[in-house]
């Protein structure tokens, strides 16, 4: 055996790279990772190019088994990785034995976390690119996300050079929850009120539950038009802010329509993101404008950041990071109740710190309930399903016990944090 | 003299190129004859371009081209295109078994234009279409040249699950969904030939500039050459010729 086995696929892991380009003129997006700047920096991280197919992991993270030595790298969204039960600080290499398992506790801060392998995982490059395109089926490890069984293989890397690489601590991006988000302004801009361009540069967006990797839907004030709310179809760019007809902000990411047919009041700056791909469900976003100039000017510095990646001091530099060992808890971890596909049980589940009660990741919309109350579960089993970013994900037992109050019913929405179903000890 | 394009930022790595705000065959054709200069003389700091109806993105490196530069060198490129018409030669036939299972949405096109669903199917089939842009979905072409009688508008609710292959009317609009998927368009007809294969270079069968003309068969036909497609032994080339319609 050779490569990474994926023992549970996580929430939604794809393979990335930087995208396809040449491609859009026929209707193919660009695809490719959402936080593009983390996706560069884990492969220069672990030795590889920038344009090196990565993994991009989405909130709950895989679990994965290298079969071969060899040398990773973290990026993105912390999601709480740890290598064969111990954590591994993200953005700085590390090596991996053959057999070593990497599992996730769930995450800390950011919603897209990238890991990066030395010479990046061999999927075949279709259309020049080895990027996932999930809508069409294209690229990637068969056009989906991964699932457990999969086996990815590696390029061959270039032989270890034992050193390991890092990201300086000034350098490394904090994600929160309510991310300033600047945009240029148009091309459409002239199809809104003086009054609707001020609602979208004032209000404060709340990130709904049906954003995913085609585009980031918006909660807040409504954007009024001049006149009708549509156009003549033309192009559109990853950032692209379209305002259909009920004046609410779609952010086209890297999955979105080539054209569209809605006008676009602004364009999200390059620079900015991969903040607003680390936005989750939730999330409140603020838009500011910028010009274009600033805009090329905050892209030249994002770049010049990354050119901070290199091998790390021996002795530890001054800035050098300890990595707690001990997760004093963001809410979202302590919320964390594994929407992940947990093999038998095998990573740990935290549960809500406060009464026995399993608590939602994020917000949600119940599916179903799956238990009773007094009916006895076992670690793992389904209490319910939550939908959230138009997937449906099975919420499970952390432990063995019995089903006491249910808070929730088929139907009703969830704030991520709240108490779904209480499982006290039988 | 033609009026200069307005030069619109979308964003810090686009630029749109816009000739007009309507469907308009004229500004339509200045769109692929700036789209052919840029593609046939590369600019460096040019990624790529995506031309829509009546404007040209035009994807850009900031860190490889200054915005006046990439401004100055698009309105040359403009301006040396001149203004014959940029025409491909090409046309693409894609037969079109029309109706039953295959259109459920003839009849209602049938009863907006006041025709029989023969009648309907005819007047499509006998169209000379031009390819606008593709977009929606990978390979899908949206046509103008659709005769105003057959000008349909988008169903209210759209399906969920419109059928590969599936052809459609949305208002003047005519066009082919290449693969599943869901949709408004009032569906009138299915072709069996696959609009769009990332294996093969390129990888959409039409183009932006492209003639397009429909071909009327029975269904009996239309499953022979579904099977020929499953079977691998359909071509590209019979789908595609040389020369005015």
């Amino acid at each position: 055996m050779s490569g990474v086995s994926v023992l549970a696929g996580g929430m939604l892991t794809t393979v990335q790279d930087l995208g396809r380009t040449g491609a859009r003129r026929w209707g193919v997006p660009l695809s490719g990772a959402l936080d593009r700047w983390s996706l560069r920096a884990a492969n220069r991280l672990a030795g590889n190019a920038d344009a090196a197919a990565a993994l991009e992991m989405t909130f709950v993270g895989p679990v994965l088994r290298f079969e071969q030595p060899s040398v990773a790298a973290l990026s993105g969204a912390d999601l709480g990785a740890m290598l064969d039960g111990h954590p591994v600080a993200p953005w700085r290499s590390f090596s991996v034995a053959a057999g070593a398992v990497l599992t996730f506790t769930g995450a800390r801060d950011g919603l897209r976390g990238y890991l990066a392998v030395a010479g990046g995982f061999d999927v075949p490059a279709v259309l020049g690119s080895r990027s996932t395109f999930l809508r069409a089926g294209l690229g990637g490890l068969d056009g989906r996300p991964l699932r457990a069984g999969d086996c990815l293989p590696l390029c061959s890397a270039a032989q270890p050079d034992g050193l390991v690489r890092r990201l300086p601590r000034r350098a490394i991006p904090t994600y929160g929850h309510a991310p300033a988000i600047r945009v240029v302004l148009g091309p459409q801009d002239d199809a809104f009120t003086d009054e609707g361009i001020g609602a979208f540069l004032g209000g404060t967006y709340t990130l709904a539950l049906q954003s995913d990797r085609t585009g980031c839907r918006f909660l807040g004030p409504p954007i009024a038009h001049r006149g009708p709310a549509d156009i003549v179809s033309d192009g559109t760019v990853f950032g692209s802010v379209q305002v259909a007809g009920d004046g609410l902000p779609i952010v086209l990411m890297a999955d979105g329509g080539t054209t569209g047919g809605y006008p676009k009041i602004a364009t999200v700056a390059t620079a900015d993101l991969p903040r607003l791909a680390q936005t989750a469900p939730g999330d409140r976003v603020r838009f500011s404008r910028v010009g274009v100039e600033e805009a090329h000017a905050l892209l030249r510095a994002a770049f010049e950041a990354l050119d901070a990646i290199g091998p790390a001091a021996p002795g530890g530099a001054a800035d050098e990071e300890v990595y707690e060992e001990d997760s004093a808890g963001s809410l979202v971890a302590d919320a964390y109740v594994g929407l992940a596909d947990a093999v038998d049980g095998a990573h740990s589940i935290p549960e809500c710190a406060r009464r026995n009660a399993v608590c939602a990741a994020m917000p949600g919309l119940v599916v179903s309930v799956a238990v009773r109350s007094g009916e006895c579960v076992a670690p793992g089993q389904t209490l319910l399903v939550l939908d959230a970013m138009k997937m449906e994900n099975p919420v499970r037992a952390p432990r063995a016990g019995r089903v006491g109050r249910i808070h929730v019913a088929p139907g009703v929405m969830v704030e991520g944090g709240a108490p779904l179903v209480d499982v006290d000890e039988a | 003299m033609p009026a200069l394009p307005r030069i619109l930022d979308a964003g810090d790595s686009a630029i749109v190129v816009e000739y007009g705000r309507g469907i308009d065959a004229a500004a339509n054709a200045r769109v692929r004859r700036l789209d052919a200069a840029l593609r046939e003389a590369p600019r460096g700091g040019i990624l790529e371009t995506v031309p829509a109806y009546c404007s040209l993105l035009v994807h850009y490196d900031p860190l490889a081209i200054t915005r006046e530069a990439l401004e100055r060198s698009v309105r040359e490129a403009d301006g040396a295109a001149g203004e014959g018409a940029a025409e491909s030669a090409r046309t693409i036939t894609i037969p079109v078994a029309y109706g039953g299972a295959f259109g459920p949405d003839l009849a209602d096109v049938a009863a907006f234009a006041g025709l029989t669903e023969d009648a309907v199917a005819a007047m499509h089939a006998a169209g000379r279409y031009r390819v606008f842009m593709l977009g929606f979905m990978p390979g899908f072409p949206y046509l103008g040249g659709l005769p105003p009688r057959l000008a349909a508008p988008r169903l209210a609710t759209p399906r969920t699950l419109v059928p590969g292959g599936s052809v459609g009317i949305a208002g003047e609009q005519t066009g082919v969904y290449p693969a599943d998927g869901p949709g408004g368009w009032r569906i009138v007809g299915r072709t069996p030939i696959p609009l769009f294969d990332a294996r093969q270079t390129p990888a959409a069968l039409i183009d932006a500039g492209d003639r397009v003309r429909f071909v009327a068969i029975a269904s009996g036909e239309f499953d022979a050459i579904a099977r020929r497609v499953r079977a691998g032994a359909w071509r590209r080339a019979e789908a595609v010729g040389n020369g005015a319609a």
